[in-house]
């Protein structure tokens, strides 16, 4: 720790952030010095891309030549004819299932559908978790008794019986009620809007937790005592401190929320058959492993995909919002410093210093 | 604090009760239980609907049907009576029974993969914490985001057919081919320089030595078919319980204790004796021996340590009584190998030793190690799955915690007044790292007997997630009610205990009275 004040200048750069930058602005230069979150943003807005303009969405046509539900005769038995020695890609790239069904295209559904489901959750869970998360914080008292037992009460209630009540409700199209015919025909839409509607409850007692430290800060008292409203507050004051963690953990809600929506599809209480998922593609072809291995393998892949790219964007964005972290690149560091002793002198060159 | 607890409690109960409301009308409005009746052409249709309308009760209304069960499972509230009833299940099964077997299932299932994720997560953890930004660092980041986006029934599926299948066909003849084992032990010998760290010779030699390592002994167990008839025997033991005895004293006193690590040697020695004298003892052996004679382990360490004393006894005590535990862990292993060849000829078995559903080969019959091994063999891939599924959350959060300890202040004034290195980490820095993994490990603990409901239905394991699902599909709303009131409170206990914990642990937090 002694050669504390000699090492900062070989990896961090205080330069950038003494020029008088926004606070906009350092996070963003911040976020795009993150390799691995940049990594993840091109990943996923490639997938983004191909899944949403090759096989179409909402009526749109897509440029890729078979849909999810088309049934083609099989091609060499279905075996994928994308090859990276030599590059190709072919006519079924990802392969064929056992009834002719193009792979390439129901998993670009698939993953139309996932990433849906997590679009919509992260809005869903987003816009309730801070209402109720700002409000409980902010008033205190018996809003705030009655709203957090309310989360209390859903948090415990299983996601997976939720799940599978609205999927029977849904499954009832000939009771004629509007939800059903709703969720017979936006399916994952329906889902996406139900699992937002329970998970919100984690982010409101995040932002609970961020509201009363904040509120109870100089800032705010000056604000109240120069007549600002509750609301001006709240909206002005109080959330663009917090909107960090909400940012942060709206990104990691939404990575959880493709594995559950996923895992529910898995269990049978997701999509339904007609329409595709990836976790459904998974479920319906597990037992098909041994002879045709590539229905397995790319729905799972892209699954892996979109999810980790997610996790990478968050954690970005985590280092990118944290006031502590410094900007910090550890390769300059090696290059620079000798090498430290073991162990030792190594948590010093830790990020999350502030000195 | 008693007024805090008892206002939690009471908060507590309140909330089951809604809840359990909810769950009971949403699970009796999510279908008709008489479904699969109604399209069946049998010719005693009226009757089997009756029957199942007067065994779920179903002419009177959901929320009466609620209280009704209330009623009932409020007298699992008065001790001793053993008068609880949580209703019958659609085949007119009492659920309380149900649910104890459940219980059993789950508990083995998820028991083991909780505590061995918890242990490497730390480990994992705290390694890269002092290493960070180094190769390993990234690399096990990386892993942790990884395994964060795994979907457990892909994993499962994988595993089932590499871990299962693949194994299998390679017990059956168990040859590693000469570039195969020199391919494996590359591998070894890469994840070895890599953990090491310090200067590159130095990784390159011990990453060398590991490589030529790996690669000679899974020749030699290639030559021997070590596979077929495995074994440690007490060279081996010996070997590794004077590595353990190093190891352990390293970690708990310094090997500038002599006394512990003399202790620790001595224990090595008394258990090498013990290894000859109990075999015949073991033969015999059940389930209470085996823990008596951990808990004697336990025992004979701490005496040998007290013998030794030194400038400081109590470390002489620990470093001995976790090197005869572990010693005789090994004895054990030793002799589960023993029994390897018996259970893998089983008629039973029939050379197949890795399953892929169930909890146990049915009809399975043997002493207690073919019984046990038989019970591994069924747990090692749903294990392995919820393991590579947990690990990364238990990873990223004592790196997390450890980073910020070791930035404290008091390490740095630790450090000052010169205390070794191994002092700090293990003494100052570890120790209040942990208290915030305390918390979450009470909070997951809570949530273990959830079971993992995908787990249980990939690997097909009859426990608490299987009877809910099961509940759920047939819109039986008993077992349903059964499991949720049992995850309920045992999640909401472990809450208040997390809280408790964390107050008691960091007197910076205390509780509102």
């Amino acid at each position: 720790m002694a050669e504390d004040a000699g090492l900062p200048a070989a990896g961090v750069e205080p330069i950038l952030e003494a020029k008088g930058l926004s606070q906009g602005q350092i996070v963003r230069k911040r976020f795009l010095g993150h390799s691995g979150a940049i990594i993840g943003l091109v990943v996923f807005a490639i997938i983004f891309v191909t899944a949403f303009t090759s096989v179409g969405y909402w009526g749109i046509p897509g440029w890729w030549k078979y849909s999810h539900d088309q049934v083609t005769p099989l091609v060499n038995d279905g075996v994928p004819t994308a090859s990276l020695w030599p590059l190709a890609w072919g006519d079924h790239p990802f392969g064929q299932d056992r009834i002719g069904r193009d792979l390439f295209a129901m998993t670009m559904r698939g993953a139309q559908q996932s990433i849906t489901v997590m679009l919509v959750i992260g809005l869903i869970a987003g816009l309730i978790g801070v209402v109720v998360g700002a409000l409980s914080g902010y008033f205190r008292g018996w809003t705030e008794a009655i709203l957090m037992r309310l989360t209390d009460v859903i948090i415990i209630i299983p996601a997976l019986l939720l799940a599978a009540v609205m999927a029977q409700m849904a499954g009832r199209r000939d009771s004629g009620s509007w939800f059903a015919t709703f969720a017979s025909s936006n399916g994952i839409l329906a889902l996406g809007i139900f699992l937002g509607l329970i998970t919100w409850v984690g982010l409101a007692r995040l932002m609970r937790g961020e509201f009363l430290s904040l509120r109870e800060r100089e800032f705010v008292d000056a604000a109240r005592i120069s007549g600002a409203s509750n609301a001006r507050i709240i909206f002005k004051h109080i959330l663009p401190n917090a909107i960090g963690v909400l940012i942060v953990n709206i990104t990691l809600t939404m990575s959880a929320a493709i594995l559950t929506e996923t895992a529910l599809s898995y269990l049978g209480v997701g999509v339904k058959a007609p329409d595709t998922s990836l976790g459904l593609l998974i479920s319906q072809n597990q037992e098909a492993f041994a002879t045709r291995p590539w229905l397995f393998w790319f729905p799972g892949l892209f699954i892996v995909l979109i999810c980790l790219s997610i996790n990478f964007i968050g954690d970005g964005l985590r280092d990118a919002f944290d006031p502590r972290q410094k900007k910090f690149n550890a390769k300059k560091a090696k290059d620079h410093g000798k090498h430290p002793l073991e162990a030792t002198p190594v948590t010093a060159f830790d990020g999350t210093k502030d000195d | 604090m008693v007024t805090y607890i008892v206002r939690r409690l009471i908060t507590a109960a309140l909330i089951l009760l809604g809840a359990s409301f909810l769950v009971y009308l949403l699970t009796a409005a999510s279908g008709d239980p008489l479904e699969e009746f109604r399209a069946s052409s049998a010719p005693n249709k009226q009757q089997l609907m009756d029957a199942r309308t007067e065994l779920l009760q179903l002419d009177t209304p959901a929320p009466i049907r609620y209280f009704h069960w209330l009623g009932g499972a409020a007298q699992c509230l008065i001790p001793f009576a053993n008068s609880c009833d949580l209703g019958k299940n659609i085949a007119g099964q009492p659920i309380t029974d149900a649910l104890g077997h459940a219980l059993v299932q789950t508990l083995t299932l998820v028991t083991g993969a909780t505590v061995l994720a918890i242990l490497i997560g730390i480990t994992l953890g705290i390694i890269t914490a002092l290493r960070q930004y180094s190769t390993l660092d990234y690399g096990v980041t990386f892993m942790a985001f990884l395994f964060f986006s795994l979907p457990i029934f892909w994993v499962a599926v994988l595993l089932k057919e590499y871990g299962a299948i693949g194994f299998n066909n390679f017990l059956r003849n168990p040859e590693i081919p000469i570039p195969a084992a020199l391919a494996i032990g590359a591998v070894i010998g890469v994840l070895t320089a890599v953990t090491v760290g310090g200067e590159m010779k130095r990784r390159l030699l011990i990453g060398g030595v590991a490589f030529l390592f790996a690669a000679a002994v899974l020749m030699y167990f290639s030559a021997t078919e070590w596979f077929k008839t495995p074994g440690l025997g007490p060279v081996v033991i010996a070997i590794a319980g004077v590595g353990i005895a190093f190891a352990v004293t390293l970690l708990s006193a310094g090997l500038k204790n002599r006394k512990a690590l003399q202790s620790a040697l001595i224990a090595v020695g008394v258990g090498l004796v013990v290894y000859f004298v109990i075999q015949p003892l073991l033969n015999e052996a059940t389930i209470l021996m085996i823990v008596l004679l951990a808990v004697a382990a336990v025992l004979v360490g701490l005496g040998i340590g007290f013998l030794m004393g030194g400038y400081d006894r109590g470390q002489s005590m620990r470093a001995a009584a976790l090197t005869s535990f572990l010693v005789g862990f090994l004895i054990l292993l030793d002799r589960y190998m023993q029994a390897w060849p018996t259970y893998f000829n089983n008629s039973r078995v029939r050379g197949r030793p890795i399953a892929t559903i169930g909890a146990s080969t049915p009809n399975i019959e043997g002493d207690f190690w073919i019984m046990s091994l038989d019970s591994f063999t069924h747990l090692i891939l749903p294990t392995m799955a919820l393991i590579l599924i947990s690990l990364a959350g238990y990873t990223r959060f004592t790196r997390a915690s450890m980073l910020e300890i070791m930035n404290m202040d008091y390490i740095r004034t630790a450090r000052a007044k010169g205390l070794s290195e191994r002092t700090v980490v293990m003494r100052h820095a570890f120790r209040n790292a942990l208290i915030p993994i305390a918390t979450i490990v009470a909070f997951d603990i809570g949530g273990l007997i959830g079971g993992a409901v995908i787990t249980e239905t990939v690997f097909s394991v009859r426990g608490m997630g299987f009877l809910f699902l099961d509940g759920i599909s047939h819109v039986d709303p008993n077992p349903v009610m059964g499991v949720f009131v049992c995850v309920a409170i045992t999640a909401m206990g472990f809450n208040l205990i997390a809280d408790l914990a964390y107050s008691a642990l960091d007197p910076r937090v205390r509780v509102k009275a």
